[in-house]
């Protein structure tokens, strides 16, 4: 009898450890959150001003400046490759979806873009280097947004995959009964019935390439100057952050700490309206 | 799904019916093909940048690989002038600040996921897993501001020369202790690495630990199992796959990234002696000198991102391979 209560109260002890370490590890994750937060908010809302919207980032041993060819570039950049990601990441996704069960291809292809997704990005840069870069002799706007779309195409592809295998068979099977052929079941049924769970991966996949560096550091490079052209080198948030960040020049640090705090407040911004999306279909 | 196959072939009700009806039912016959066709194409473009990823890195690291030959992973040498390279530098750097930040973060993310999946009153279940996926979400150029000014003063100041003091004089493991302490070097990449691919791999382990069959854990705690038991007991070994696919994700993940590392870890081409001392990683020798590099220097940072590419693309395979068999385990 005394034996099993020191067992008992061995294996509490055991127990009241393991659970408190693990509450530890929560308590330090959010800690971290939290910290990475207030320390944003504290170094970026100081840089936060009219100016940083409208002037363009100063050069080096000047004053003032703001980051507005970085923000618009960024949006120029991004906003071209949704164009060119969503169309291709819906329709793979489509393919692997209702065709991808009996084919051989279409395993490989789902192995590959799991891979793809979490595939160094810095990689990726070197890659559209070596095929739009150093072909066409400049850097460009065009470039970078090639580099962003090979990282949001796999996002895409991937959320409308498994959205539209949520829609139950059912629907299918009905709109089958009534004659549809397939492309119209596929497009006027199942993605209709998937459409917020599509656009939640294009949120994602915005929410992803908007804070990437690496890509773009050899591909869209930077620009002093306020441009729209895509053909040229194009300022962008991430890169100028990069510079300025690792610059001597006090002001470019504020405005480093001022686009930071833009771009993550953006890239959560969307990754909790995607979920606001998400949890809205769930509902319905 | 199989179910359409056979409908769709049979949408016309007879070939011999209204001449009318078998028109559209050609018509919408050959659609299909196309729209069959068309959307395997589009999926297919996926594996056709993979290959021509491998292809470009490979052809451009070409004149690098043939000078050096497969010894270039080894040697232990980076000088731009005399253009003598050597991958050795840059690989110890990536394999000790991913492998730092593995040792930290997988224990955490463990007992993160405990906490989420056991222990945690179910109205906070939520908020709390969201917390964890919107530290995912920041982007990783933040962790390396983070790193460099706010996380490097601090450690230089009150971390290591404590670590220095009681481990600096231990034999063996003294002189990882060693060098100044600046707070920047290969532990603090480590460090700050271990927080960005925290989140990821406590959702991956969140995920699988769902998996587990509510009647296992059941049987488990009606056997008077504590918590802490029935997670290491029942639930871990059910989801060891899972598991380990999660850590292989979050190494491929830390192997690969630039920006976090590349603000702490001091970017210096030397092999680093202690944990204290600087280094570099591929990722961060790429973004630090691609640049500025041209001809052959430019070939040997093909031939770096070509290694890294390979590297992240065996563990990340490894790591979607154990992840698919822990899917397959769902069903028993």
């Amino acid at each position: 009898m005394e034996f099993n209560q020191r067992l008992y109260k061995r294996r509490q002890r055991a127990n009241t450890i393991g659970l408190t370490l693990s509450m530890g590890a929560m308590v330090l994750g959010l800690f971290v959150l939290l910290w990475i937060l207030s320390v944003l908010f504290s170094n970026g809302l100081a840089a936060l001003d009219w100016n940083m919207f409208t002037q363009s980032t100063p050069a080096p041993g000047t004053d003032g400046g703001g980051l507005a060819n970085a923000i618009v570039g960024s949006l120029m950049m991004v906003g071209f490759s949704v164009l060119v990601s969503t169309p291709i990441g819906i329709f793979a996704g489509v393919y692997l979806a209702e065709y991808g069960d009996t084919s051989k291809t279409a395993e490989l292809t789902r192995f590959v873009t799991d891979i793809m997704l979490s595939a160094p990005s810095i990689v990726l840069g070197l890659f559209v280097y070596a095929i739009a870069v150093a072909t066409l002799g400049n850097f460009s706007g065009w470039a970078g947004s090639l580099a962003l779309s090979l990282i949001a195409v796999p996002v895409v592809v991937r959320t409308t995959e498994n959205m539209l295998r949520l829609v139950p068979g059912s629907l299918r099977e009905a709109a089958f009964a009534l004659g549809a052929p397939r492309w119209k079941v596929a497009t006027l049924v199942t993605l209709r019935a998937a459409k917020s769970g599509v656009m939640t991966g294009l949120l994602l996949a915005v929410a992803r390439i908007s804070g990437e560096t690496a890509p773009l550091l050899f591909t869209a490079l930077n620009n002093q100057f306020f441009s729209t052209d895509m053909g040229a080198p194009m300022a962008n948030l991430p890169v100028v952050i990069f510079q300025f960040a690792l610059s001597p020049y006090d002001n470019w640090i504020r405005l480093a700490w001022g686009g930071a705090l833009l771009i993550t407040l953006s890239v959560l911004a969307l990754n909790i309206v995607a979920r606001v999306f998400l949890r809205e279909k769930k509902a319905g | 799904m199989s179910v359409g196959t056979t409908m769709s072939s049979k949408s016309a009700p007879a070939e011999s019916g209204n001449p009318s009806m078998v028109s559209i039912a050609k018509r919408q016959r050959i659609e299909d093909i196309v729209f069959h066709r068309v959307t395997q194409g589009f999926s297919l473009l996926v594996l056709v940048a993979l290959m021509g990823i491998i292809i470009s890195l490979f052809i451009n690291a070409w004149p690098a690989f043939q000078k050096f030959g497969l010894g270039f992973v080894w040697r232990v040498e980076w000088d731009v002038v005399n253009e003598e390279f050597g991958a050795a530098i840059a690989i110890v750097g990536t394999l000790a600040s991913a492998g730092i930040a593995l040792l930290i973060a997988v224990p955490l993310a463990f007992g993160i996921a405990l906490f989420l999946t056991e222990n945690c009153p179910v109205w906070l279940r939520r908020p709390l897993g969201t917390a964890v996926e919107l530290l995912a979400a920041v982007p990783s150029i933040i962790y390396g501001m983070f790193g460099l000014f706010v996380f490097a003063p601090l450690f230089a100041d009150h971390v290591q020369p404590g670590l220095q003091g009681l481990l600096g004089s231990m034999p063996l493991i003294g002189p990882l202790f060693g060098g100044a302490t600046n707070g920047i070097g290969i532990l603090a990449a480590g460090i700050v690495l271990a927080f960005m691919v925290l989140p990821f791999i406590a959702a991956v382990m969140r995920d699988v630990f769902e998996i587990v069959p509510p009647i296992l854990r059941e049987s488990a705690y009606g056997l008077g199992c504590t918590t802490w038991e029935v997670v290491r007991r029942v639930v871990l070994p059910y989801t060891q796959k899972g598991v380990i696919g999660g850590i292989m994700l979050g190494l491929g993940r830390a192997l690969g990234e630039t920006m976090a590392v590349t603000f702490v870890i001091g970017n210096a081409n030397r092999l680093p002696t202690s944990l204290f001392s600087p280094g570099t990683s591929i990722a961060s020798t790429l973004a630090n000198e691609f640049g500025e590099a041209a001809d052959f220097h430019l070939s040997t940072l093909f031939a770096l991102g070509f290694l890294l590419f390979v590297i992240t693309f065996i563990v990340l395979s490894a790591a979607k391979i154990m992840l698919l068999r822990a899917e397959k385990a769902k069903g028993l």
